[in-house]
């Protein structure tokens, strides 16, 4: 077996790639689904009727695309650099504890100002937990990939430190979770009664200006060109530990966000249980993508529907929601396989 | 004056041992993957099966060495997965290796969730027991230090000549070095790179496995979520500490149990003044630190993360 680079990709052979790989993690779904002896039909259906099936259902699936786009965003400009940004996680909280350390009273401002400072300072955060990590690499050649890794098991731990000592809610009956973020640093909901905040916009507006960026700026270019052919891209005159340092701020920042997000939007309050996985669900996001901002929105939604629809199927049957988690690691693996699909040609000797 | 006690303490020791088999395992298992030229980045999620496999076998009504045989060939079963998207088909190594942590993670939590819906506590089993080795075990000191531990900590500790043998006294492992530095060469002999690399990343992580496995029958009795915490990443850092020998993974292991050790037996000390978070933040950091320490004359194997196309021009 011999792989042919395609000179072109037809629009609708790229798209085969995602679609394949919601294909397959339907089909491994099915066979968990019918392992469990419940209905494949009826699972399926309350999954689908879960996670869109209602306004508030729809509204809770893009309440947790918010953090999945910001995520995503920051796995895809991180890959496309090839710079294996898998601190993610770590860098939402850090963005989401710095965020909690300013809107908690530190200071007083009017509320426009107020979140823009706080997104301004979780940006800020986890744009910082990156920049170790970048250093190692470009410098020492350390690999990103076990030192972003294992920084977010550092932080987390800080994080529980901060909750249980300096920035512990003395009203909170004990739990171990911040003061509430001042009403003013609030982002409103976006529609009555509901999770969905303002925070879609921004995550929206991250995507598309991530969008720009990458294909009309010449730090995008950088970018691309880097994540490419390494090599090609220095003898252009692209400087590598550069254009990397830029991309680690960028990462971190959109990771930093997501974590803003999180506390100014959805909680309320810091609590050490604030993402489940957003850092590592992110990746399988920009993967779905094939690292594309606008398709990241789109994946992050997809992904957010899967797990929400999961979480309602598992309170009506005998299905555990773990079931989710399934689907979107084996996404990642079949998209991988529709992605080089959909670049070579597969033909025998 | 207290580091000293802790030092001299037979407990620390043990605690060192029993602490470093887990990573044994799974820096000898990475260890094979990356020597044959394969960053195998799903160690953490194998780990994870390998806990519950185990834990799933002796639950079941197994014994206790049918389920390391069993988390054995549940590792090896990712292991596969993992070289056919890697090693067949050349695929990105850390998108794989993170797509099959995720995959074997989840599989494995939903096994257990699955199983047993309703309990909110790990349902526990006999775990090994600890088998005093006869004579030794009642010397003053290294007797209750090094041989009253179970018998997978033993294991444990004889894989290590076990696969420093393999690797360099066998036409295998001579196979699997060059794999990993100029599988060219190898194909050059006749020798099929694809079989090869996809066999040692087998067997890696099917070590690997057997070290997530002993979390659940030898150092604890249960399978809890969470329980890797990290390990498989720590193995990672340790392969590159251990410049890929074998006998130095098994020196990078203890040195890191050796530290976690004593940073519990010093969180009992000191532990009114720093808050416990900052002890249990030293493995990762430290961890970091030894990568730092051997960054600049890493010998990485030199195919490593390189896809071997077969007929393809390097």
């Amino acid at each position: 077996m011999r792989l042919e680079l395609r000179e072109s990709t037809p629009w609708w052979l790229a798209l085969a790639a995602p679609v394949l790989a919601i294909t397959l993690s339907l089909l491994l779904a099915c066979v968990l689904i019918v392992w469990t002896g419940e209905s494949v039909v009826a699972a399926l259906r309350l999954m689908l009727t879960g996670a869109f099936g209602t306004t508030f259902a729809a509204t809770e699936t893009l309440a947790r695309a918010i953090p999945l786009t910001l995520t995503g965003l920051a796995a895809g400009i991180a890959f496309r650099a090839r710079f294996f940004n898998i601190g993610a996680e770590g860098q939402l909280y850090a963005g989401a504890l710095a965020a909690t350390a300013v809107g908690t009273g530190l200071v007083a401002l009017p509320a426009p100002l107020m979140v823009t400072t706080l997104f301004v300072v979780g940006a800020a955060a986890g744009a910082l937990a990156l920049v170790p990590s970048w250093f190692l690499k470009t410098r020492l050649g350390v690999d990103e990939v076990v030192t972003t890794l294992l920084l977010n098991f550092v932080i987390l731990l800080l994080v529980g430190y901060a909750l249980e000592g300096p920035m512990k809610d003395p009203m909170a009956m004990g739990w171990p979770q911040s003061a509430p973020i001042v009403d003013a640093g609030l982002l409103p909901p976006l529609i009555e009664r509901t999770r969905l905040h303002a925070g879609l916009w921004v995550a929206i507006g991250a995507a598309a200006l991530l969008w720009l960026a990458l294909r009309y700026s010449p730090f995008g270019f950088a970018v691309r060109a880097l994540g490419l052919n390494a090599d090609a891209a220095r003898h252009a005159g692209i400087r590598p530990t550069r254009t990397l340092f830029g991309v680690a701020l960028a990462s971190g920042a959109l990771a930093g966000m997501a974590g803003v997000s999180e506390v100014a939007g959805l909680k309320g309050y810091l609590t050490l249980d604030l993402s489940p996985g957003f850092g590592y669900t992110g990746i399988a996001v920009a993967m779905l993508a094939d690292l594309h901002p606008l398709g990241i929105v789109l994946s992050a939604i997809f992904l957010a529907g899967i797990t929400v629809g999961a979480d309602s199927m598992s309170r009506a049957l005998d299905v555990p929601s773990y079931i989710a988690d399934v689907m979107v690691a084996s996404a990642v693996l079949a998209v991988l396989v529709g992605l080089m699909l959909a670049r070579y040609r597969v033909r025998r000797h | 004056m207290d580091i000293l006690e802790i030092l001299f303490g037979a407990s620390f020791w043990a605690a060192t041992v029993r602490i470093a088999c887990p990573l044994l395992f799974a820096t000898l298992g990475e260890l094979i993957c990356e020597r044959a030229g394969v960053l195998n980045l799903g160690i953490e999620g194998i780990m994870t099966a390998g806990a519950m496999s185990g834990w799933l076998w002796v639950y079941q009504g197994g014994d206790l060495w049918g389920a390391v045989a069993f988390a054995a060939c549940v590792g090896a079963a990712f292991g596969l997965l993992h070289a056919a998207f890697t090693v067949s088909l050349g695929l990105s190594q850390h998108v794989t290796g993170i797509g099959v942590t995720l995959l074997a993670s989840s599989l494995a939590y939903f096994v257990v969730k699955m199983l047993l819906p309703e309990s909110t506590t790990p349902p526990k089993i006999e775990p090994f027991a600890i088998w005093a080795v006869p004579v030794l075990a009642d010397l003053p000191f290294v007797g209750s230090a090094f041989f009253r531990h179970t018998p997978l900590t033993y294991a444990a500790f004889l894989v290590v000549p076990l696969v420093a043998y393999v690797l360099y006294r066998t036409p295998w492992g001579l196979a699997v070095r060059i794999a990993g530095d100029n599988p060219v060469a190898l194909e050059a002999q006749g020798i099929d790179v694809i079989r090869l690399r996809t066999l040692a990343v087998m067997l890696g992580s099917a070590l690997m496995a057997v070290g997530g496995a002993y979390l659940t029958i030898s150092a604890f009795d249960a399978f809890y979520f969470g329980m890797v915490n990290g390990r498989g990443w720590i193995a990672v850092a340790l392969v590159v500490f251990a410049s890929w020998r074998p006998g130095k993974a098994l020196l990078g292991a203890l040195l890191f149990a050796g530290l976690d050790a004593f940073q519990v037996r010093l969180q009992q000390q000191v532990g009114a003044f720093i808050p416990y978070q900052f002890f249990l933040m030293l493995p990762y950091v430290l961890s970091i630190v030894a990568m730092v320490i051997v960054a600049r004359k890493a010998a990485y194997p030199k195919a490593l993360l390189k896809p071997y196309r077969r007929g393809e021009r390097l």
